[in-house]
């Protein structure tokens, strides 16, 4: 990660790059990207997701991706790529996040590095009611606790994301139209159906508190 | 001069809520009174020449740019030249009582644009150029270009108005400007730049 941290400091020179895709479905084993190539590609998912990959209220809330997993970064842009992901969302989704497996793998290891202070931008009086259902669930409603998978300090693991520091807005328009933005492929198997009994059965005000408490948290 | 009277009284009376800021402002704003807006701004906010259109506006926008002007962070010619005397005297109260005042008069697009231009700013609005990593417009300014809290409305602003403002990122001015905007405008090539604000002055 360091590597490429140092990469994107030097003056763009035409810097071969040879990654070990391993973790891509791709099946290629090696491919070049040039540094340039990297560093402009950089930019262009700064320009909506900020300078350090917080994040950013916009009229779409647009999430932070500072300190996700890499594996999940991935899997987010080809779900982009491949239109499993937000087909209702006016923009383009597909053409934005389109790029090659290697540069994913770049990309994902880049951002997943950084970690800004959340934007912390829910209401404060829910963050207590949201550690709660963070941390036991909602029982009565089947609902498990979110820690159980994602982490007692929800930073995540492989391809289940970190939601520590996640933009409010975000955390809830996900979790209220899970089923309408997500996995949205039936013929192709996505991790995503897990989330969507869960999603179902919280109520509005308890998407609410998560989504406020998780606002807060840092990595 | 008796139309001008004429419209006014229209305007007053169509834009009551509006106006029920106006009583609040007189005491804030001290010497700046409204009428120092519309001279350049027009009757009715809707802009001229190098005036923007204000009616419409997010609030929030229009109090940041104010206060921008005031502290001469916004530093383009035009800004210079006009808004920065305009705004001397604005105490924070009265730049509030503004930005409420003309964001709720009722806007008319400018359509003002090259329409044979207009379906390639279009796609570039929403899409973006991937390709050349600009960023579509519509995730922060809206589908319909309407903006939200600090973020300006686009839609039907004059296509003068756009390209200027575009292009003075474009040439360094208004670097301090919220992120990403500098950027992305500076990477945007002047047919791109003349598409974009082609279409926008047509958004209603």
């Amino acid at each position: 990660m360091k590597y490429i941290g140092l990469l994107l400091a030097m003056p763009p020179a035409i810097v071969a790059i040879v990654f070990s895709t391993t973790s891509s479905a791709a099946g290629a084993d090696t491919v070049a990207i040039s540094g340039q190539d990297l560093q402009a590609k950089t930019q262009y998912c700064q320009d909506c997701h900020g300078l350090s990959g917080q994040g950013y209220s916009g009229f779409l809330p647009i999430p932070r991706i500072a300190g996700q997993t890499i594996k999940y970064i991935e899997n987010q842009l080809l779900a982009f790529s491949e239109s499993r992901r937000d087909k209702n969302i006016s923009v383009n989704m597909p053409k934005v996040h389109d790029v090659s497996p290697a540069m994913r793998v770049a990309l994902a290891a880049h951002f997943s590095s950084l970690n800004p202070e959340p934007i912390g931008d829910g209401p404060r009086d829910l963050v207590a009611t949201g550690k709660t259902i963070y941390e036991e669930g909602v029982p009565e409603a089947n609902v498990p606790a979110c820690s159980g998978c994602h982490g007692p300090e929800a930073k995540g693991k492989a391809e289940i994301p970190c939601l520590a520091g996640q933009l409010y807005p975000y955390t809830e328009k996900e979790l209220t139209d899970w089923s309408k933005e997500r996995g949205q492929n039936p013929s192709n198997e996505s991790v995503a159906a897990v989330m969507t009994p869960v999603a179902h059965s919280l109520s509005q005000p308890q998407i609410a508190a998560v989504a406020a408490y998780l606002s807060y948290l840092k990595r | 001069m008796k139309s001008i009277r004429f419209r006014k009284a229209v305007l007053r009376v169509v834009s009551s809520a509006a106006i029920s800021a106006l009583p609040a402002l007189a005491g804030a704003a001290g010497a700046v009174k409204f009428e120092n807006c519309t001279w350049c701004h027009g009757a009715s906010g809707q802009g001229y020449a190098t005036a923007p259109r204000l009616a419409g506006q997010r609030p929030q926008y229009i109090e940041n740019q104010l206060l921008r002007f005031l502290n001469h962070t916004r530093d383009g010619p035009f800004s210079r030249q006009y808004m920065w005397g305009a705004a001397a005297a604005l105490s924070p109260q009265a730049a509030q009582g503004f930005a409420t005042f003309f964001s709720m008069l009722p806007a008319k697009a400018s359509n003002d644009g090259d329409k044979e231009l207009a379906a390639r700013g279009s796609t570039i609005y929403q899409e973006g150029i991937p390709d050349s990593n600009i960023v579509a417009c519509a995730p922060c300014h809206g589908p319909n270009a309407e903006g939200v809290r600090e973020i300006p409305r686009l839609g039907g602003l004059s296509y003068y108005n756009l390209k200027t403002t575009l292009e003075q990122w474009e040439r360094g001015y208004d670097a301090a400007a919220e992120p990403p905007m500098p950027r992305v405008a500076g990477k945007l090539s002047r047919n791109e730049i003349e598409a974009i604000a082609s279409y926008l002055s047509y958004v209603k």
